[in-house]
């Protein structure tokens, strides 16, 4: 991460924006954030995004209803291409997860002060994906409520899952990384629903927080606990974080498929991960801080930093292409050679060019300051972005899948209807609940806005 | 006073500023207060020092849950796969102990995570629904601008008329008794 943070010495501090719009006070920044909660009406912008995102859950229980009816079949999947798009979403989804964590955590132990606005809705992005992320591989089984044989039970069958498996290994590693992040987020909450507790006028609002906020009272001896815990739980999802995606790869890098057996797989899984998250980050952002007048705590350069973090993780993601092409030829291995000229050639060699387009080439204007400062350009670049995220993944999954080793084996991919309809509905499935929660529960956390108003206001004396 | 069964539970104090909270905090332990605390709407440096809190247990838990969910989760790998249901495949050894590192890895964080968060509120006796605190109208304020000091009545060095006039010397704009009804 390419930021600098003001140190104490004033000149420095002179030469950057500040993080949060002069003039805040503790009032004011819990005002403005809390009223969004508390008393401002549904406006019908916010209606309408609502219904549209409802409409495409309807569209998913009926995808997965009939999935449940008929099986799998009904998707495009089919002998040798096992996978399709559901695990092409689930690792999508669960990469758009991956910022959520890596700005709370990540960037709290580097005290980058720059979180502090984005960290709330960032992690309650990173729910709501693994959500989605966690919707495939179950429905992918075709036999959903047989999903607790993934778990060691002591079953009258006498048998216990293949722990030496990637896909079990998926299972731990999933199911811990949607726990933890769900303490990190609910613990990061606690204060601010006492907040919402404290203003709340409705008595529905008061019950509701004041049970939620367990009767935090804010005292001294409470916070320091807390922030012992905050601080360790920053510690530990740092490595779950970037373990997750390592073994989202190793589903993939543990196969002998040409392809998927490379070593470059995890750390470029991750890169690509946080390359998602932070463009899905922008894309949630710049409508929420544009529709709630957030700009002053969302400011320009949290903008901009997501944008450098965009666009260094892109290029590890680059490089990662290139170590790909680059590891098949040296290897000389002529099923390696054979798929990558397979990308190139190719059944599907228009995702793969509209891949290097969308994930490589495009996001290099983010090397010029204006459109990191244009909020429509990043805005856009951020939708490019998770195309292009998504293509990947749809790369890495079909191209490998049908053409492997034996030519009488290969096949075909295409997704049906149903394909389409689940996918649409997972995305509608993550807007409703992002618009749940940005009415439901403060999209900014309140209490560390005050701190970093603390912050501000002996930077200010220091400096004069 | 009120007729039905109400006792003191302490005295309140409402600063402007940390630095004023956290002056009166360090004057009261330094006169001899043992039983203070102070409410403020985000962490400040050195106010749980100030109030004489200096040791948590937080971290400790942490590690044993840590610990705990390493070994269950190494332990689990190992009774299913070598003791339970053993299969011998092309003479492969059962304790194939690098495949088992990621799940134990998972389960050691889980285990930590766990065990810092329900260890906090734990500590914190949270849940907790009712604390007299709540009893003062104007404490609302302490998840917003304000800072708060309490001396418990279980101070020994406790005296309604003679802490107020200390709280009220330490600059504060404001002190209360806080009553705890039964």
């Amino acid at each position: 991460m390419s930021v600098t943070l003001p140190p104490a010495n004033g000149r420095e501090v002179q030469r950057l924006e500040p993080l949060l719009e002069p003039g805040h006070t503790y009032a004011s920044v819990t005002d403005k954030i809390a009223a969004v909660v508390l008393t401002r009406p549904l406006g019908i912008g916010w209606l309408f995004g609502f219904s549209l995102a409802f409409v495409a859950v309807m569209i998913l229980f009926v995808a997965v209803a009939w999935l449940i009816t008929k099986g799998v079949g009904i998707w495009g999947i089919n002998i040798p291409i096992g996978w399709g798009f559901a695990i092409v979403n689930f690792v999508w989804w669960i990469g758009i997860g991956h910022a959520g964590t890596l700005i709370s955590a990540i960037l709290y132990l580097l005290n980058q002060q720059w979180r502090t606005s984005i960290n709330r809705f960032a992690e309650a992005m990173t729910l709501f994906a693994v959500a989605c992320a966690g919707l495939f591989p179950l429905i992918h089984t075709g036999r959903p409520w047989m999903a607790y044989y993934m778990f060691p039970y002591p079953s009258t069958m006498g048998i216990w899952p293949q722990f030496r498996s990637p896909l079990i290994w998926d299972v731990f590693a999933v199911s811990t990384y949607g726990t933890v992040s769900l303490l990190f987020w609910f613990v990061g909450l606690v204060p601010d629903l006492a907040t919402l507790r404290d203003r709340a006028k409705a008595p529905y609002q008061q019950v509701i927080y004041g049970m939620l906020a367990m009767g935090w009272r804010n005292s001294a001896r409470h916070w320091h606990r807390y922030q012992s815990a905050y601080l360790l739980l920053a510690g530990l999802a740092t490595p779950l974080v970037l373990s997750v995606h390592t073994v989202v790869s190793f589903d993939f890098a543990v196969a002998i498929v040409p392809g998927w057996h490379t070593t470059i797989f995890p750390p470029y899984f991750v890169a690509g991960a946080i390359y998602s998250g932070f463009a899905m980050v922008l894309t949630l952002a710049i409508p929420l801080r544009k529709a709630y007048g957030l700009e002053d705590f969302i400011t320009m350069r949290h903008l901009d930093n997501c944008a450098k973090v965009m666009l260094s993780t892109g290029l590890i993601v680059a490089y990662g292409y290139f170590v790909e092409f680059f590891m098949a030829f040296y290897s000389g291995n002529k099923f390696d050679v054979f798929l990558a000229n397979q990308r190139l050639h190719g059944p599907y060699s228009k995702f793969y060019f509209a891949l290097i387009l969308c994930n490589i080439l495009t996001p290099q204007l983010l090397w010029i300051r204006k459109v990191r400062r244009n909020v429509l350009a990043l805005f856009l670049l951020s939708l490019v972005i998770n195309t292009g995220m998504w293509l990947e993944r749809f790369v890495i999954v079909v191209i490998s899948l049908t053409r492997d080793f034996m030519p009488s084996a290969w096949g075909r991919y295409s997704a049906t209807v149903w394909d389409y309809a689940t996918l649409l509905g997972t995305l509608g499935l993550f807007t409703m609940l992002f618009y749940l929660f940005v009415r439901g529960l403060p999209a900014i956390a309140i209490s560390e806005m005050r701190e970093l108003v603390a912050h501000q206001a002996h930077a200010e004396e220091d400096r004069t | 006073m009120t007729e039905h069964r109400s006792h003191t539970y302490g005295i309140m104090a409402e600063f402007e500023s940390p630095e004023q909270l956290l002056a009166a905090a360090r004057k009261a332990r330094e006169i001899g207060y043992k039983n203070v605390d102070a409410y403020t709407p985000f962490p400040i440096e050195g106010l749980a020092h100030a109030i004489g809190f200096r040791w948590t247990a937080v971290p400790l838990i942490t590690l044993i849950g840590g610990v705990g969910g390493g070994l269950t989760g190494f332990g689990l790998q190992y009774w299913c796969s070598a003791i339970s249901y053993p299969i011998n495949i092309g003479g492969r050894p059962l304790n194939s102990w690098p495949a088992f590192i990621p799940v134990t890895f998972e389960l050691t964080v889980l285990g930590a995570a766990l065990f810092a968060v329900f260890g906090m509120l734990a500590l914190n006796k949270l849940p907790q629904p009712y604390h007299p605190v709540f009893n003062v109208e104007r404490f609302g304020a302490a998840s917003t601008d304000r800072f708060f000091l309490l001396i418990e009545a279980r101070d020994p060095k406790f005296d309604l008329a003679e802490s107020a006039r200390f709280l009220q010397e330490m600059s504060a704009r404001f002190v209360t008794e806080v009553k705890d009804e039964e």
